[in-house]
């Protein structure tokens, strides 16, 4: 009934945990950890960002991810260690990192810094995502003052920092359970299954209860709409969910797999679903978002769905009935919508290898690069054979109510030539696939040109032209 | 294990100045380690309320009727107060007493504070806040620009700056043309959002920690709300999260809120603003729409120019005169205008009240000028950094439209000098030839000029007050009306008093702006923070030193030209003296060690009425080559590569100043390409969260970014003749947008036409001024 975690390698014991409780309330309110600070209270900004290790799957070693503390709900926190930027140096003796931020001009305001300064330590500890480019680890962070500059030369000639992890290990191990827990307040409940069967067993017993994965869409609900959360069920730790198998002629990827861990993954399966994962919020937002999680809220703007339903995946539900397959597209009814039974789960996503004469592009369009939203994220997957299209899956998100193929433009495509002509009908053939609605991101004209111009992207990368504006480099000067 | 930096015996001398020097943030140490204590991290007093706003609904209405019995009897609420609670004036304006910290029988736009909650959670607070029921009445909702021009909805005359007869200069020119733009507003964004914390003291005393650029204003505010003497409040702010003007007038409504919840109920209370909120509450950058009408010659040199600025002031004066003056003061940047009329329209609209933002309107007005430049040049088809140098102000054609001679022009040579260092020309020619070849991807390249003017424009603002202590054993605090945002100010005033004293800067303890030690501020605001408060500190610290040369000079019988503060101590004659010890011996002797100081810009002087003077002091230069690529299918671009020169005088610090720069280049850029505020017709702000509203990340950082300072100094006594650096640079982002248009237009390279690119330059506005540009 209580959440137990590590801090700084001693046990925090919270009882009358309730599921809306974010960690950084508690961090700032009941530990006076006042370093960790509130930017957004959404995950878009970083300035809270703190180090969660959990157990690998062997429970031999930690694995520390980058997270956004104002939307990770205490729960998922339980059996975990945690570090935040107090766990560091302290100003009479910063720790090296910290010490090159401030010699560096690294902060001017301060109130982002101490974020910045957990995503690079999460750097330079070996965290998840400190393989990525600096801008890509401080993607999530942002900084209104400085340009980045300073930050950036300070990642670079801060030194690694590796962590003796054992003793941390030993404790999590200890606080380790194979049984759910759970907890609750005020009549409220949350529970923490360890395997799909117990989630199946709990979901048939609460038809109703909230299914949380990453929480960072309905860390939003609590922290935005003020929702509470009556029955709330947490799925990111259940480890047979959270596992990707490469074996098969495809992808077996399981619900509760986050982002950040499918993106190695996904890049080998093609580099534009690298690049689309890349593009995926910030690194705290990748590591904690899950594919499942960005499929069953049903989002019309997520950006995995068009990109996995152009590629061919199917969605695997079970209950405690037992497991039922489909084309990922049919899961997506209506908008808020989707083909799932009271007491089901989104366990895994299937998704097919491309072949050697599949063409494929995946497109996501957004004001900013990083850490944005779509306003239409489009995917193609041309099977040629002889010059001529033999079949042709076009997925839009942003385009419709919800994540959908665009059946007259696959219709335009397939039997016809690759070429100009067929891609200008292609691209017309959009208009009568979707009508888009004028919203905060673009207009429905902008929708559509835009949803043409991938298609025209396609068939330009085709002839081995440049086509995107992040492979350019200035003219020497 | 110390949670402070080591803290020297206050018994150096410093081998070599302190200013000039790349001192880091005073407070970096603590920046980096979570030890900065923002007001939010204080800890919290017992029996601490906590406040939300019940916002409105409408854009305008009038308020038939509020039903707050849900409010009140939601969990935690302590207690709920409308405008007919507030004591005093119900005023939270700057200058025109016509904003309310609560809605008084009217709405003037959405998101407006209507009732107030205090609560003994923020969570309760805020849930709380949602249950009002209140019963309007619509009023007509003025919104766009285009429907307050409609209806001439003002919120003060048109004005005009002018000079000799720009409609007959139009009239004979060899070449004419006419254009329009448009141009977004920008939210402030700062990291830390906008929070206050009041407690009552003893016998109606109220003490407030606001994050405000302006505690003096919010003193005054807070008196006129509860009906008190100023001399009952103290505001007191040790560093903000970031501001960048949106701290000036818009923290006054939070501190208000807790200060009058603090003394209706007798315990402290907190506004701790929700992201959101803030974004719908308070006040952004002016949208402004363009339209010009220039007359020139064969090589682009202007012979009469009509501008029209409109700018959507929201609903109500705030600081919007000052703003729109500014951007008239920014309409020539560094041109030479020989007939011009400028008009400045302010209009009056039912959307958030837009207000300061760095630059102050001088971003607004020095693009419009940059879009005409571009537009010359297109029609020339001419480089158009060619039409610019044609344009530069020069010897027998430097005064100003508002008749202020440009003293120190070195916009020439300092755009010179980067055409030069960046390679603009070739990299011009290499970016034509990768056009040619490259169907989706075209570059652009454009290199343009800041010149900015430093001074507030209302003059009696440009004064500042500074307080320093020496302490006997030789340590110094200093004190002074400016405010820590980030800007470094604190440091370089430190830097400034430890070098009167010849003492480490780390002897210098600096210590939170306070209205109880330096009285009746300005704002900081206007890029003046150390340009006032440097002089007023070491003003003040001057004052002490002489009395503690006057001291030794009796005491060694010398003159008192034979006292130096020196690296090797204080020496006085024959005589040598540790800087501390002098101290205390000055104690001994009742000497005092402790002094204001004071400081107002000589000078200045500005006839609003006929808008003609010298509303500045003196001008502050740059310049910036910005070399982009846009994906014509797309509308994405990417800016690539950066360069750029800027003017900061002698820098009191290189560090800090280089830092203003690149920051503030950084958010010029983001104004003018992701960050975009998008309005729906009922005036709701749509954009309202950093998930809809998008400023730079680490990645848009151009790839390639160099920063050079000119080498020179201030024409003018400045303090060590430095120059103000908080919000020039800001308008070097001037040449992303030049550059962008410079792609589009590759995109048909042989038309006289500039392409129809309005700011910011999202990717869907790229892809329409591409089809506007290839339309026939």
């Amino acid at each position: 009934m209580t959440v137990r975690f590590l801090l700084d390698g001693d046990v925090v014991q919270i009882d009358a945990v309730d599921a809306a409780d974010t960690l950084l309330d508690y961090l700032r309110g009941h530990l006076g950890r006042t370093g960790t600070k509130e930017g957004c209270a959404e995950g878009d900004c970083g300035a809270c960002t703190v180090l969660v290790g959990t157990l690998d799957g062997q429970g031999q070693g930690l694995i520390w991810r980058a997270v956004n503390a104002c939307i990770l709900l205490l729960p998922m926190l339980h059996g975990k260690a945690l570090l935040t930027v107090e766990s560091l140096g302290n100003a009479g003796e910063p720790d090296p990192l910290q010490a090159c931020m401030a010699e560096n001009g690294s902060s001017q305001c301060g109130f982002c810094t101490p974020g910045f300064v957990m995503s690079l330590h999460g750097r330079a500890i070996g965290a998840v995502g400190s393989d990525l480019p600096v801008p890509d680890v401080i993607a999530g962070n942002l900084c209104r003052c400085t340009g980045y500059g300073p930050i950036l030369a300070a990642a670079d000639v801060a030194p690694a920092h590796p962590r003796d992890d054992a003793a941390t290990v030993a404790a999590l191990q200890s606080l380790a359970s194979a049984e759910t827990v759970s907890g609750g307040t005020g009549g409220r409940r949350w529970f923490l299954p360890r395997t799909g069967e117990a989630l199946a067993g709990l979901l048939g017993e609460n038809p109703q209860a909230r299914l949380v994965a990453g929480a960072t869409d309905v860390g939003l609900w609590v922290t935005k709409k003020l929702q509470s959360l009556e029955t709330a069920v947490f799925v990111g730790d259940i480890a047979e969910l959270g596992k990707i198998s490469e074996d098969g002629p495809g992808l077996v990827v399981g619900a509760a797999v986050r982002y950040a861990d499918a993106h190695a993954a996904f890049a080998r399966l093609h580099p534009d679903l690298g690049e689309l994962t890349r593009r995926i919020g910030g690194l705290q937002v990748r590591n904690a978002g899950t594919i499942g999680g960005n499929i069953a809220n049903g989002s019309p703007i997520g950006d995995g769905p068009p990109a996995l339903i152009a590629l061919g995946a199917t969605l695997t539900l079970r209950s405690a009935a037992g497991r039922r397959s489909m084309p990922l597209e049919d899961f997506f009814i209506a908008y808020g919508r989707q083909d799932l039974a009271a007491g089901e789960f989104v366990e895994s996503v299937t998704i097919p290898r491309p072949g050697a004469d599949d063409l494929v592009l995946i497109g996501k369009l957004s004001r900013r690069f990083d850490s944005d939203i779509s306003a239409v994220c489009g995917a193609f997957r041309l099977s040629l054979a002889d010059g001529q299209i033999a079949a042709a899956r076009v997925a839009f998100g942003g385009m419709a109510a919800t994540p959908r193929r665009a059946r007259v433009c696959e219709a335009a495509l397939t039997g016809q030539p690759l070429a100009p002509a067929t891609i200008e009908r292609a691209a017309a053939a959009l208009r009568d696939d979707f009508k888009p609605l004028d919203d905060v991101r673009g207009t429905a004209e902008y929708r559509l040109q835009a949803a043409g111009g991938l298609l025209w992207r396609l068939w330009h990368r085709h002839l081995g032209e440049k086509v995107s504006v992040l492979d350019c480099a200035a003219a020497h000067g | 294990m110390a949670d402070h930096a080591p803290y020297p015996p206050a018994t150096g001398h410093a081998a070599e100045p302190a200013t000039g020097r790349p001192h880091a943030h005073d407070s970096a140490h603590l920046h980096v380690t979570g030890a900065a204590r923002y007001i939010d991290d204080e800890p919290e007093p017992p029996r601490l309320l906590h406040l939300a706003f019940g916002l409105s609904s409408e854009a305008h209405a009038r308020i038939i009727g509020i039903d707050l019995a849900a409010v009140r009897a939601a969990p935690g609420v302590v207690a709920v107060f409308t405008a007919t609670d507030i004591p005093g004036a119900n005023d939270v304006s700057p200058v025109a007493h016509d904003d309310r910290l609560l809605a008084d029988g009217e709405v003037i736009y959405h998101g407006q504070p209507v009732f107030l909650v205090a609560a003994t959670s923020r969570r309760a607070a805020r849930i709380a806040a949602r249950l009002g029921k209140i019963d309007y009445e619509p009023l007509p909702a003025l919104v766009s620009v285009a429907q307050a021009q409609a209806a001439q909805s003002l919120i003060e005359p048109t004005q005009r700056m002018a000079r000799g007869d720009a409609a007959a200069a139009l009239e004979t020119a060899t070449h004419r043309l006419a254009g329009r733009f448009a141009m977004g507003g920008q939210d402030h964004f700062y990291l830390e959002g906008q929070i206050a914390l009041a407690r009552p003291g003893e016998d109606g005393q109220i003490h407030v920690l606001s994050s405000t650029q302006h505690p003096s204003e919010v003193q005054h505010l807070v008196a006129h709300l509860l009906d008190r003497p100023s001399s009952d409040i103290t505001v007191e702010v040790r560093r903000m999260g970031g501001a960048f003007g949106g701290k000036e007038t818009q923290a006054a409504p939070f501190a208000a809120a807790a200060a009058l919840v603090a003394a209706l109920t007798g315990r402290a209370a907190k506004f701790c603003c929700d992201r959101d909120d803030d974004m719908v509450i308070t006040g952004k950058r002016h949208e402004f729409e363009v339209a010009y009408d220039v007359g020139y010659a064969d090589d682009g040199q202007i012979a009469g120019l009509r501008l029209l600025l409109s700018a959507r002031c929201g609903a109500t004066v705030d600081l919007s005169p000052g703003i729109n003056d500014r951007a008239m003061f920014h309409a020539d940047n560094c041109y030479w205008l020989p007939a011009v009329e400028i008009l400045s329209e302010r209009l009056k609209t039912n959307t958030v009240s837009a207000t300061a933002f760095r630059g102050f309107g001088g971003p607004q007005g020095m693009l419009a000028i940059e879009r005409v430049m571009d537009d010359i040049a297109a029609s020339l088809r001419l480089d158009p950094l060619a039409v610019r140098i044609a344009n530069l102000y020069g010897p027998g054609r430097d005064v100003t439209p508002y008749g202020m001679t440009v003293e120190d022009n070195i916009a020439p040579a300092l755009v010179a000098r980067l055409r030069e260092t960046s390679g603009y020309d070739r990299r011009r020619a290499a970016i034509a030839a990768f056009n040619a070849a490259s169907p989706v991807l075209k570059k652009g390249i454009a290199l343009t000029p800041v010149k900015f003017g430093i001074s507030f424009t209302t003059t009696h603002l440009n004064q500042a007050g500074a307080l320093v202590h020496v302490y006997a054993d030789g340590s110094i605090q200093i004190n002074h009306g400016g405010t820590e945002m980030g800007q470094g100010l604190y440091i370089k005033v430190a830097q400034v008093v430890a070098d009167v004293f010849a003492v480490p800067v780390s002897q210098v303890r600096i210590t939170a702006t306070r209205t109880d030690k330096v009285p009746n501020t300005s704002a900081t605001a206007a890029s003046s923070g150390a340009d006032l408060n440097g002089m007023a500190a070491h003003a003040a610290a001057t004052t002490i030193r002489d009395r503690l040369v006057a001291f030794l000079s009796e005491e060694h019988g010398c003159p008192a030209n034979a006292v130096r503060f020196g690296a090797d101590g204080v020496v006085a004659g024959e005589a040598r003296v540790e800087f501390a010890a002098l101290c205390r011996m000055a104690h001994r002797a009742r000497v005092s060690l402790s002094s204001t100081g004071f400081y107002a810009t000589p000078e200045i002087a500005y006839d609003r009425a006929a808008h003609q003077g010298r509303p500045f002091y003196y001008f502050a230069y740059g310049a910036a080559v910005a070399e982009v690529v846009i994906d014509v299918l797309t509308g994405e671009h990417k800016v690539l590569a950066v360069d750029i020169v800027h003017d900061v005088g002698r820098s009191l610090n290189p560090a800090i100043d280089i830092g203003q720069i690149e920051g503030a280049f950084l958010q010029g850029q983001g104004w003018l390409t992701t960050e975009e505020l998008v309005f729906d017709p009922q005036g709701r702000l749509l954009t309202h969260s950093p998930a809809t509203y998008k400023i730079p990340t680490a990645s848009d950082r151009p790839a390639r970014l160099t920063i050079d300072l000119w080498d020179g100094e201030n024409v003018k006594p400045t303090i060590y003749r430095s120059k103000a650096v908080g919000e020039p640079p800001f308008m070097l982002a001037n040449a992303v947008f030049g550059a962008l248009v410079q792609a589009i237009a590759a995109t048909a390279p042989e038309t006289r036409r500039l392409p129809p690119l309005d700011a910011p330059a999202t990717p869907e506005h790229i892809l329409a001024a591409i089809a506007g540009h290839l339309a026939p």
